[in-house]
C-alpha cells in the first residue's frame, strides 16, 4: 500500500512538472518580446532579455581627446573629461589601454603608462590623463573599459513605434477593417442560417451542401479572380481598386461559409415548440427571427464574432492583396511585415510593434475565452 | 487621424445600417405586396403562402450573392485562368502545369509542403492530446490550458516576429540575444543562423505553427476526453491497466473521430500556410511553400495569373479529399433533421 501511494505521489509530481515544462515553453516566446519591448534599446542588443533584471555589462573602447584639449596644471599637462561623452549613466568597473588587456586597472586607480604619464578613470566615467611633457599629435589615447549599466525599463519604444513608425496609424486602419468585417457577416449569416434551419424551400439541402463544401475552399482560389474583378471595377467606374469597402466585402465572403455553418447548427438546435407557439400567435418569420431567434442565439453570435474578429485582425494575405500599402490603408500585420524588412535588426522596434499587434487579440481572447472555446467546439466537433 | 476615425465610424454605420435596412425593408415590402392582415380570410391564406415562397430567398439572398461572387465564381475562374497565359488572354492548354512540374521552386514547394503535412498536424495533435490528458489531472489545469491556448490568438506575423527573435543570430564572440543560440552557446555549441539552413529551416518554421495550433488541438481533444464515460476508465483501473495502457487502449480509440477532425482541420491550415514563410524567409534558402509561391507569382513582374492560378488549383486538389469527407460527415449528421 505504501509503495502504491509513493508511486502515485511520484507520478502526480511528474504530471505537475511535465505540465509546467509545457507551459513554460509555450509562454516564454511571448514573454520574451514583452520584456524586450520595455527595455532600453541599447540594452536589448547588449544582453539577452532573460538577463534584463541583472546589470548588463559590456566592454567598450573609446578614444580620449587629442592633444589640443590639454591644459597646464601644477606644472603638468592634463587632459580631463568623461569617457561617456553623452553623460550616459553607467558604472565602470575596470579599464585598460591595450586591446589585449582591456580590464587591466581597477576603476579609480591610476594607471602608469610609462614616461611619467598616468591615467585615472573613475567609476562614473571621468578621467584624468596627466603627463610631465606636453601631449602631441591629433589622435588621443586609446582606452578600453568594462562598464555595467543598471537595468533600465522604458516606455520610450512604445512612443517611438506608435508615433514615428506608423504603428499608431496602422492600428486605426486595422480597426477600420476589422469592425465592419466582423459585423456585416454576422447579420447576413444569421438571416441565412435561420432560413436554412427553419424555413422550407426548394434547394435547401443543396445549399447546405455547397456551404459545407465552401468551408474548406482555400482562400488562394479566390485571390486572382477577385483581384482582376476589383481592378476591372476600379477602371470601369474610375474609382480606386483598393478600398476599405472592397476588403470588408472580401472578408465577409470568406467568413460567410463558417458563419452560416456555425449559426445554422446552433439555430437548428433551438426548441421547435418556441417557434411553433410564436407562429400560432401570428408572428411572421421575420418577427420570430428578430424577437426570438436572435436573442436566444447570443452565445453563438458572440463565438463567431470573436472568431471573425481574430481572423480579420490577424490576417495578412487578404490585406496585402486588397488593400494598398500607403499609410492611410496599411494594416498592422502588413506594417509589421514591412518593418521586418526595413528594420530587421532593430529589435526594440520589432518587439514593441509585435506586442502592439497582439495586445488586442489577447485582450479579446482572455476576456471572452468562454465564447471562443464554445465556438471552436461547435465548429469542429460537429463534423466528427 | 481624427478624420479617419470619423469616416470609419461613418462607414460602419452606413454598412451595418444598410444591412439592417435591407432585411427590414425587404420584409416590409413583402408584407405590403402580399398583405396577410386586414384582408379577407382566403386572400390572407393565399398571401401568406406567397410570402412563404418568397421570404426564404430574401433571407438567404444576400449570403448567396456574396458567396457566389467571392467563392463560387472565383473557383471556376481560377480553373479557367490556369489554362491561360500570364495576362489571362490566350489559351495555353496544360503549359502552366507542365511548367510547374519542371520548375525548381515548385518542386521544392511541393516537397516542403509534404514535409509540413507530415509533421505539423501530427505534432499538434500529439502534443495537444498529451497536454489535454495531463492538465485534466491537476488543479491548475485550467490556467495551464489558457496559457498553452494563448498563441492561437496571435497573428502568424506576430508569431513570426516572436520566433525570429528566438532564432536571432549574432556573430561569433558577440552576446547572443536569441534564446536558442544563447542556450546552444551556454552548452558549448556553435551558434547558427537557423532560418537559413536549407532543409532544416523548414522545421524551425514549422515550430511556429505547432506553437500556435497545439492549443487548438488541446481544447478540442480535452473536451472529447471529458466525454469518455467515467465507468470505462474505472473498469480499466480495476483491471490493473497502467496509465499508458489506459491512454493508448481506452482513451485514444474512444476519441478517434475527434482526433481525425483535429488532424484534418490542421491539415487544411497547413496547405494554406503563407504568412509564416513570407515573413520569416520569403521562400529563400529552400523553404518555399505553395501558398507563398502562388502569392509570389501573383505579383512577380506585374503578375503571372496563369501560373498563380495553376498553383492555387494544385492547393485546391490537395484539399478536395478533405472537402468530400467533410460533406459526407455533415450529411450523416443532418440526415435526421
Amino acid at each position: 500500500m505504501a509503495a502504491s501511494t509513493g508511486k502515485s505521489f511520484a507520478s502526480r509530481f511528474g504530471v505537475h512538472i511535465a505540465v509546467l515544462v509545457f507551459v513554460v515553453i509555450w509562454t516564454i516566446p511571448t514573454l520574451g518580446i514583452l520584456v524586450s519591448s520595455l527595455r532600453d534599446k541599447d540594452q536589448i542588443i547588449a544582453s539577452g532579455w532573460w538577463n534584463s533584471f541583472a546589470s548588463s555589462s559590456q566592454t567598450e573602447a573609446g578614444r580620449l581627446p587629442a592633444a589640443s584639449a590639454q591644459t597646464q596644471k601644477d606644472g603638468k599637462y592634463v587632459i580631463e573629461g568623461n569617457v561617456f561623452g553623452d553623460g550616459a549613466k553607467r558604472d565602470i568597473s575596470a579599464f585598460g589601454v591595450k586591446a589585449a588587456a582591456p580590464t587591466q586597472y581597477k576603476a579609480g586607480s591610476a594607471a602608469d603608462l610609462g614616461d611619467g604619464v598616468s591615467l585615472q578613470v573613475n567609476a562614473d566615467g571621468s578621467f584624468v590623463l596627466s603627463s610631465p611633457k606636453a601631449f602631441e599629435g591629433d589622435r588621443g589615447q586609446r582606452v578600453y573599459y568594462a562598464s555595467s549599466a543598471p537595468p533600465k525599463f522604458t516606455t520610450e519604444n512604445y512612443q517611438n513605434v506608435l508615433l514615428s513608425q506608423g504603428i499608431g496609424r496602422s492600428f486605426m486602419n486595422s480597426l477600420t477593417v476589422t469592425i465592419p468585417a466582423t459585423v456585416i457577416p454576422i447579420l447576413i449569416a444569421a438571416f441565412a442560417a435561420y432560413a436554412l434551419a427553419w424555413m422550407r424551400f426548394p434547394g435547401r439541402a443543396l445549399l447546405i451542401a455547397v456551404i459545407i463544401g465552401l468551408l474548406v475552399v482555400p482562400l488562394q482560389m479566390s485571390l486572382i479572380p477577385l483581384l482582376k474583378l476589383y481592378n476591372g471595377v476600379g477602371t470601369f467606374f474610375g474609382v480606386p481598386s483598393k478600398t476599405y469597402l472592397g476588403i470588408w466585402l472580401a472578408h465577409t465572403g470568406f467568413g460567410l461559409p463558417f458563419a452560416i455553418y456555425l449559426l445554422r447548427s446552433y439555430i437548428a438546435g433551438l426548441p421547435r415548440e418556441i417557434m411553433e407557439s410564436a407562429r400560432i400567435d401570428g408572428a411572421s418569420d421575420f418577427e420570430i427571427f428578430v424577437k426570438i431567434v436572435l436573442p436566444l442565439s447570443f452565445p453563438v453570435l458572440a463565438s463567431f464574432a470573436i472568431f471573425q474578429f481574430l481572423w480579420v485582425w490577424n490576417d495578412l494575405l487578404v490585406a496585402m492583396v486588397f488593400l494598398g500599402t500607403a499609410p492611410d490603408q496599411i494594416v498592422l500585420t502588413a506594417q509589421l511585415n514591412a518593418l521586418l524588412g526595413s528594420r530587421g535588426g532593430n529589435w526594440e522596434i520589432l518587439t514593441t510593434s509585435a506586442f502592439i499587434t497582439i495586445i488586442v487579440p489577447l485582450t479579446v481572447f482572455f476576456s471572452l475565452q468562454r465564447y471562443f472555446v464554445r465556438g471552436l467546439l461547435a465548429g469542429s466537433v460537429k463534423g466528427g | 487621424m481624427a478624420a479617419q476615425i470619423f469616416s470609419a465610424i461613418f462607414v460602419i454605420i452606413i454598412g451595418v445600417g444598410g444591412c439592417v435596412a435591407y432585411f427590414w425593408g425587404a420584409n416590409k415590402l413583402l408584407d405590403l405586396i402580399f398583405p396577410s392582415r386586414g384582408v379577407s380570410g382566403s386572400a390572407a391564406v393565399d398571401n401568406l403562402r406567397r410570402q412563404g415562397l418568397v421570404r426564404p430567398w430574401l433571407f438567404v439572398g444576400p449570403a448567396m450573392i456574396i458567396l457566389t461572387i467571392y467563392l463560387i465564381y472565383p473557383v471556376i475562374e481560377t480553373l479557367r485562368l490556369s489554362f491561360l497565359d500570364r495576362g489571362g488572354e490566350h489559351f495555353v492548354g496544360f503549359a502552366n502545369y507542365q511548367w510547374a512540374l519542371g520548375d525548381h521552386d515548385f518542386r521544392n514547394s511541393i516537397f516542403n509542403n509534404i514535409l509540413w503535412l507530415a509533421v505539423v498536424p501530427a505534432a499538434c495533435t500529439f502534443l495537444g492530446l498529451i497536454i489535454a490528458v495531463l492538465t485534466d489531472k491537476i488543479w491548475w489545469g485550467t490556467i495551464a490550458k489558457s496559457l498553452v491556448f494563448l498563441p492561437l490568438a496571435i497573428s502568424f506575423v506576430g508569431a513570426s516576429v516572436i520566433w525570429k527573435f528566438i532564432y536571432e543570430y549574432r556573430g561569433e564572440g558577440q552576446v547572443q540575444i536569441g534564446l536558442l543560440n544563447a542556450i546552444i552557446q551556454y552548452f558549448g555549441g556553435q551558434p547558427q543562423v537557423w532560418i537559413s539552413l536549407p532543409f532544416w529551416n523548414n522545421f524551425f518554421l514549422m515550430i511556429i505553427l505547432i506553437w500556435i495550433q497545439t492549443g487548438f488541438a488541446m481544447v478540442i481533444l480535452s473536451s472529447a476526453l471529458r466525454g469518455i464515460p467515467e465507468e470505462t476508465l474505472e473498469a480499466a483501473v480495476i483491471d490493473g491497466a497502467n496509465p499508458f495502457q489506459i491512454f493508448w487502449k481506452i482513451m485514444v480509440p474512444q476519441i478517434w473521430g475527434t482526433i481525425a477532425v483535429v488532424w484534418t482541420t490542421i491539415t487544411i491550415l497547413v496547405l494554406k500556410v503563407f504568412d509564416i514563410v513570407l515573413t520569416m524567409t520569403n521562400g529563400q534558402w529552400s523553404s518555399q511553400v505553395l501558398a507563398n509561391l502562388m502569392f509570389d507569382w501573383m505579383f512577380r513582374g506585374g503578375g503571372d495569373f496563369g501560373r498563380g492560378a495553376t498553383i492555387a488549383i494544385i492547393i485546391m486538389i490537395a484539399v478536395i479529399p478533405i472537402m468530400v469527407w467533410n460533406i459526407r460527415q455533415a450529411n450523416k449528421e443532418t440526415g435526421g433533421h
